[in-house]
């Protein structure tokens, strides 16, 4: 069914056991995030090392796309140059704003690209950007 | 034995339509709004077919008769509530109407004005609506607002109300029935300590004009509010009902066209209430479509309508309880309880619940439900919540139930 294209398997696993979930007791910057129309609230803290992305951790409570993508946002973006994530974070932003058009490039993605059938879902598309979008304020106000 | 009711679905034209999966939409989202007869659609309309002038100004014919049809609306409101015609002031929703009428309070040169020091009450199971114009309130006239606890099991918690009621409580601002827990709140001992003490109450009936009968003269009240979307009609209208004695001593909040007796260069008198209070061109077609449905639903009858939410939702209760890892959220006891559901499953977040439920055609709100400090106290992020309107019947809550139950094993969530 319908449904099925917007739970991946992907999705369920990371909301079941997320990744980098629970606050570090350093950071660069802490921002909080939320979503006022479902109540969804992210907390990340971020650790740059020069232009390289350190560290990210999070904490939050939400709904299943928001937390896994939370989690493959993490995953993804550690270890990252700034440029790099950034332009993950595009290929994401992107990916959502497809209307279903896109399957999303893997090689960048890669378990985001689980994602894709969220933007068929015009109600979930700011589930899956709550976590990118608080990376997206700590890394503007950290990097300058 | 649960009342026939299936005759009146057909005259709802968006309750035939297919939604996702192929589904003929199951509609319980009425806590949020109503869906509108064909009569309500085809009356708002033909306003604008046969009868749209601006109400009250020109000399013309066609302004005549949407003067005739809109001060019809009014007086067929008024009757649906047991008002007079002149206490009914016409608005765009309910949000509106409480905030007007805490403008309106909190006007230095109305008799009601609030001194610093003063106190609000209202209580923490309200709609942000009838919360947040009295935080405002407070905030202007530098008074204090206090609220009514509710219990664990989701009633109000009237057990401080000699002290929440006191000489300087000035409002008490209470909603009828929950929007997320279904509770009806016990209203006489709260008019009661109001009235002894001189306060006015406020009382927001969204979640009961639409689905009981509501008659402001025994509920003794003084200012009630509405929404025409939530009583199968048009959006865009809503409702504010006060005593006419009351209404006499109080500043409109709103100035403009239509309000006014006179106006210099300098300065303005009023128009008498409800006039003064409904400044510019009104929305008359809303208006009509109000009344349209205000028909509709009365000629059905108010009393059945009560009954017949009240079978089903016992229905839901019941099956809901059945469900292992579902809680219900509110009175599980049907006394004193209205037709809107709240519930949780364990493991799944409300936000899934009700995006699983879309996939077979169950429209259903999930979140916070514009009541976010009532989630707080509950220590929950949001619920899955169902509510019934006279279109919706046994089946659906059957369909519903039956869905339920198989959410947890979709998400594979053990227990
Ligand atoms: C209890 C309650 N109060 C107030 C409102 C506000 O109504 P409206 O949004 O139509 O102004 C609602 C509806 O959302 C409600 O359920």
């Amino acid at each position: 069914m319908e449904l099925d294209s917007l739970y991946q398997e992907v999705i369920l696993d990371h909301y079941r056991s997320p990744h980098h979930k629970g606050l570090s007791a350093q950071k660069d910057i802490q921002v909080h995030h939320n979503n006022p129309s479902c109540g969804d609230e992210i907390t990340l803290n971020l650790i740059m090392d020069g232009r390289f992305v350190k560290d990210i951790s999070w904490d939050g409570v939400g709904c299943s796309i928001s937390m896994a993508s939370a989690s493959v946002m993490s995953d993804l973006l550690i270890g990252k140059r700034y440029e790099e994530a950034t332009k993950i974070l595009g290929a994401f932003v992107e990916l959502m704003q497809s209307k279903g058009q896109s399957q999303g490039d893997e090689v960048i993605l890669e378990d985001g690209v689980a994602f894709a059938g969220v933007s068929k879902f015009p109600a979930r598309i700011k589930c899956a950007l709550l976590g990118w979008m608080a990376f997206k304020d700590a890394t503007t106000q950290v990097i300058k | 034995m649960s009342l026939d009711f299936s005759r009146y679905k057909n005259d709802f034209p968006i309750l035939n339509r297919k939604v996702r999966g192929g589904n003929t939409l199951i509609y319980l989202d009425s806590g949020a709004t109503s869906q509108k007869p064909e009569t309500v659609i085809e009356a708002e309309a033909n306003f604008y077919r046969t009868k749209n002038a601006a109400v009250h100004r020109g000399a013309h014919l066609v302004a005549e008769e949407a003067s005739e049809v809109y001060e019809g609306a009014r007086e067929n409101v008024a009757r649906f509530i047991g008002a007079k015609s002149d206490e009914v002031i016409f608005t765009k929703s309910a949000t509106e109407s409480l905030n007007l009428i805490a403008y309106s309070l909190g006007n230095p040169e109305s008799k009601f004005h609030l001194q610093p020091g003063d106190e609000i009450v209202v209580s923490e199971m309200e709609h942000h609506a009838n919360l947040i114009p009295w935080q405002q309130l407070a905030k202007r006239v530098g008074a204090k607002l206090t609220w009514f606890k509710i219990t664990d099991e989701g009633r109000l918690d009237l057990s401080d109300i000699d002290k929440l009621i006191n000489k300087k409580t000035k409002i008490v601002a209470i909603t009828h029935q929950s929007n997320v827990l279904g509770t009806i709140v016990p209203l006489a001992q709260i008019t009661k300590a109001a009235h002894a003490v001189g306060a006015v109450v406020v009382l927001d009936a969204c979640q009961s004009a639409p689905h009981f009968a509501v008659d402001v003269k025994k509920l003794e009240v003084d200012f009630l509010a509405f929404s025409g979307h939530k009583v199968l009609g048009p959006t865009g209208i809503g409702v504010l009902w006060g005593k006419a004695e009351l209404l006499d001593h109080l500043e409109p909040s709103l100035f403009g066209g239509s309000m006014v007796d006179s106006v210099t260069m300098q300065g303005a008198t009023w128009a008498k209430a409800p006039r003064k209070f409904e400044a510019g061109v009104p929305n008359m077609a809303q208006a009509v479509g109000l009344s349209a449905a205000i028909d509709y639903i009365s000629k059905i009858g108010m009393d059945k309508v009560a009954q017949h939410e009240h079978d089903l939702t016992k229905q839901l209760i019941s099956g809901l309880q059945n469900i292992s890892g579902v809680q219900v959220i509110g009175p599980v006891d049907m006394k004193d309880r209205g037709g809107v559901v709240s519930f949780t499953v364990d493991g799944v977040h409300p936000h899934d619940v009700g995006q699983y439920l879309d996939q077979f055609g169950i429209a259903v709100r999930t979140g916070h439900h514009c009541a976010w400090p009532l989630m707080r106290r509950l220590n929950l992020v949001g619920t899955t919540r169902a509510s019934f309107h006279l279109y919706n019947d046994e089946n659906e809550v059957k369909v519903l139930l039956d869905t339920v139950s198989k959410i947890k094993d979709y998400f594979k969530v053990s227990k």
